[in-house]
């Protein structure tokens, strides 16, 4: 089957027209002029020119839902790694819904490095680090499943509009997903085998995201896996 | 600089000792993502010379204190592999690998939008495998792409060359006999959509004729060497799109 | 590994913008125009246990050059030449920015370029100094000391090597039936032999202007500086763009063209002061 590219590369310096919609910095005025400052694609999406990166770093924003890595244990908090340039903190204060008490508290053994946890970015300026809060619904350490890394930005690709691919895979393959927004897709699945196959259709996406007719790709990708037992 | 086996350096027809015109650059080569580790990564080749690039970051550096509260620090380190010259190269950074690295870090400043990413650490480093001349300046090339493949944000990719003087005449991207039995030597890169001479030394005599002429024949390259980089940028980016 | 400067002074904006206010007149600072270098000083034989030696003041910049000389092996592709190595410290009394420590990027880009812009255009006629042709030559050691930064430390020590070189004697020497060369440093008379003479120019670039000359401060507000090396033919030498920011393609010319007129004040002011025997 021939795959075909939705819009035109664009690579770093190109010039962009001025109504072209794109998010900074991966698009910036340089003396009077649009550019691209990364590698992307332009594309139209309805009526709309938009450029969109292939290529960047994850910067966090507050209200963003992360998956984030605990990397080593402070004082009264957690250091996190959110796979953003800005390492994360997670107090403990927040995770325990009340004051940290350390002749009580041991840290170690809520959360430990190489835990993972999924918690929203609650403050955030590039002043100093994210800091992460775990109060909510669905937010705390992961137990179960397996978590992905896909590049950043390839995760709105693993959503899919209106959340089309993620509910593709989870139908076909009985898994659970939660992209986060950092790069990294939480799976949970009822076996091992259906696990490799999500994972390899995660790995499929990132390789593609940017070609026509993905999804029903990945779909045919998936059935016949999962029918011939991997 | 020696004096070594006797090489035409430019023969009756006004060809080079490897058949190149005088404003001829050598075969280059351009590869992407050669490294997984990396955020980026870049092997370039200019005829002989081959240098490879890694970006990491940005990232927080190990030593707190190395920050800038406004902006991303770079971090160049240019080095020339034991093995990357015909005498072996005592590994230990050289007084010119430390100048060169503090110039090709000079190249790349103004370009790299470090603004966006305060108090972090961008990592550039070059390694030279092979040396035929114009090792700094294919590094340069080689940075911009190792850069873009990590999708730090740059205001225009940039690119280098080197343009020699040899025997009476200036010769577009020397390679190392040539540089070593030539009267001068003049490294320049620079991002050509933004107009910016970013890295520009002369190393031996020239008129000021022979400076501007120099000059504009190695910026006509660069921009012949920043539409490769384009090229190379796309297809990687493209190659997804061919028929598995 | 170059890192980016992160101790660098801050100057603040308001300075900067007065700064720019007086190139829009035409003026520095202290006075002098855009394209003007500052009070020049050249005092030479200062140093006694040197066979050289150079004391230049540019402003308050101050740097002191020592040249020795010592009986050496030559190299092995150049048998019939003496050996010259120029090095450089950026003197920790010098200035608050300059640490204890082996020499950093700054000091080795500083004695590269003198290096190199005496080296490839021969200033120093190191086929003169040949003791025993592939055995023994002198080498040349040239020390670049900064004693205080105000800017510019490119021209200042380029004119106090030239003017060290151009005053340094060749010792005498016996040899020993065994072939020892034995130095005699006390009475030297024989002076170096010079070919050209080489001067630097350092040109700035702020905001819009070229300036000349910058002082401590217009080098940290300075996008980049662009050193030219001519020889007393105003052939280019050398040259080196240093610094941060990004030449644009039309300012070299005009660089070249403001380097050359300054070259040639250079030149007169080296001149004047070797002629005065200082």
């Amino acid at each position: 089957m021939v795959k075909t590219i939705h819009g035109t590369i664009v690579v770093p310096g190109e010039r962009l027209d001025s109504r072209v919609e794109g998010k900074h910095p991966y698009t910036l005025e340089v003396g009077g002029a649009k550019i691209a400052t990364v590698v992307g694609l332009l594309s139209r999406r309805d009526d709309k020119h938009v450029f969109i990166n292939i290529k960047g770093v994850y910067v966090p924003e507050v209200g963003h839902v992360v998956i984030g890595l605990i990397e080593s244990i402070g004082v009264t908090s957690w250091h996190v790694d959110i796979n953003a340039p800005y390492q994360a903190i997670l107090s403990a204060q927040d995770f325990l819904g009340r004051p940290f008490n350390p002749a009580v508290d041991d840290l170690a053994r809520y959360l430990r490095p190489g835990d993972y946890i999924k918690a929203r970015v609650t403050l955030f300026d590039k002043t100093r680090n994210p800091v992460l809060s775990v109060q909510g619904e669905g937010l705390g350490r992961i137990v179960n499943g397996l978590v992905v890394d896909i590049s950043p930005s390839k995760i709105a690709r693993v959503i899919g509009k209106r959340r089309s691919m993620a509910n593709m895979i989870e139908e076909k393959t009985g898994c659970t997903l939660f992209p986060a927004v950092n790069g990294r897709v939480h799976i949970e699945c009822p076996n091992r085998e259906l696990e490799m196959i999500a994972v390899m259709a995660l790995k499929v996406i990132e390789a593609e995201a940017h070609t026509v007719g993905l999804t029903e790709r990945v779909a045919r990708f998936i059935e016949e896996r999962v029918g011939r037992g991997v | 600089m020696g004096h070594k086996a006797k090489v035409t350096l430019i023969d009756e027809r006004g060809l080079r000792h490897d058949g190149r015109r005088f404003d001829e650059l050598r075969p280059i080569s351009m590869q992407i993502g050669v490294l997984a580790n990396a955020s980026g990564s870049a092997l370039v080749e200019y005829g002989r010379t081959k240098v490879l690039a890694a970006v990491y970051g940005p990232r927080e550096p190990s030593q707190k204190f190395m920050v800038l509260p406004d902006r991303a620090i770079l971090r160049v380190r240019y080095h020339m592999a034991p093995f990357s010259t015909s005498e072996r190269k005592n590994p230990a950074p050289s007084r010119r690998e430390i100048e060169l690295s503090k110039v090709i870090r000079e190249a790349l400043e103004d370009i790299v939008l470090s603004s966006e990413y305060p108090r972090t650490v961008i990592d550039i480093f070059i390694e030279v495998l092979q040396a035929d001349g114009g090792t700094r300046v294919a590094g340069v090339t080689a940075a911009s792409l190792a850069l873009a493949d990590a999708g730090v944000p740059m205001k225009g990719l940039v690119a280098g060359v080197a343009v020699g003087k040899v025997g009476g005449v200036l010769l577009l991207d020397v390679d190392e006999i040539e540089d070593s039995m030539g009267e001068a030597d003049m490294p320049v890169a620079g991002a050509p959509d933004l107009g910016l001479v970013t890295l520009f030394q002369l190393n031996g005599v020239l008129s000021e004729e022979e400076v501007e002429r120099g000059f504009s024949m190695a910026w006509k390259a660069i921009e012949k060497i920043v539409a490769m980089e384009k090229e190379v940028l796309r297809k990687k980016f493209e190659a997804a799109g061919e028929e598995v | 590994m170059s890192v980016t400067p992160f101790k660098l002074p801050v100057v603040p904006h308001i300075r900067r913008q007065a700064y720019i206010s007086l190139y829009e007149k035409g003026l520095r600072a202290d006075g002098r125009g855009i394209h003007e270098p500052r009070s020049i000083d050249v005092k030479t034989g200062v140093l006694e246990k040197a066979e050289g030696s150079a004391h230049v003041s540019l402003g308050s910049t101050q740097v002191l050059v020592g040249v020795k000389i010592e009986v050496a092996q030559p190299f092995r592709d150049a048998p019939d030449q003496g050996v010259l190595v120029v090095h450089a410290e950026n003197v920790p009394l010098a200035s608050p920015i300059f640490e204890p420590g082996p020499p950093d990027e700054n000091a080795i880009e500083l004695a590269r370029v003198v290096d190199r812009s005496l080296r490839e255009v021969k200033a120093v006629d190191l086929e003169s100094l040949v003791i025993r042709v592939g055995e023994k030559v002198w080498n040349l050691w040239i020390d670049i000391y900064v004693l205080d930064h105000d800017g510019n430390l490119f021209d200042a020590s380029m004119l106090a090597t030239m003017a060290a070189l151009a005053t340094t004697k060749i010792p005498d020497y016996e040899e020993t039936e065994v072939g020892e060369i034995l130095v005699r440093r006390e009475g030297a008379s024989k002076p170096l032999k010079i070919n050209h003479k080489v001067v630097t120019v350092t040109i700035a670039k702020i905001a819009d202007f070229l300036i000349v000359d910058p002082t401590f401060e217009e080098e940290v507000i300075a996008d980049y500086r662009l050193v030219l090396s001519f020889d007393e033919n105003l052939r280019i030498v050398g040259a080196q763009k240093t610094g941060e920011g990004g030449m644009k393609v039309e300012e070299l010319k005009e660089a070249i063209r403001i380097g050359k007129n300054t070259a040639l004040t250079y030149f007169k002011i080296l001149n004047q002061k070797l002629a005065q025997g200082v």
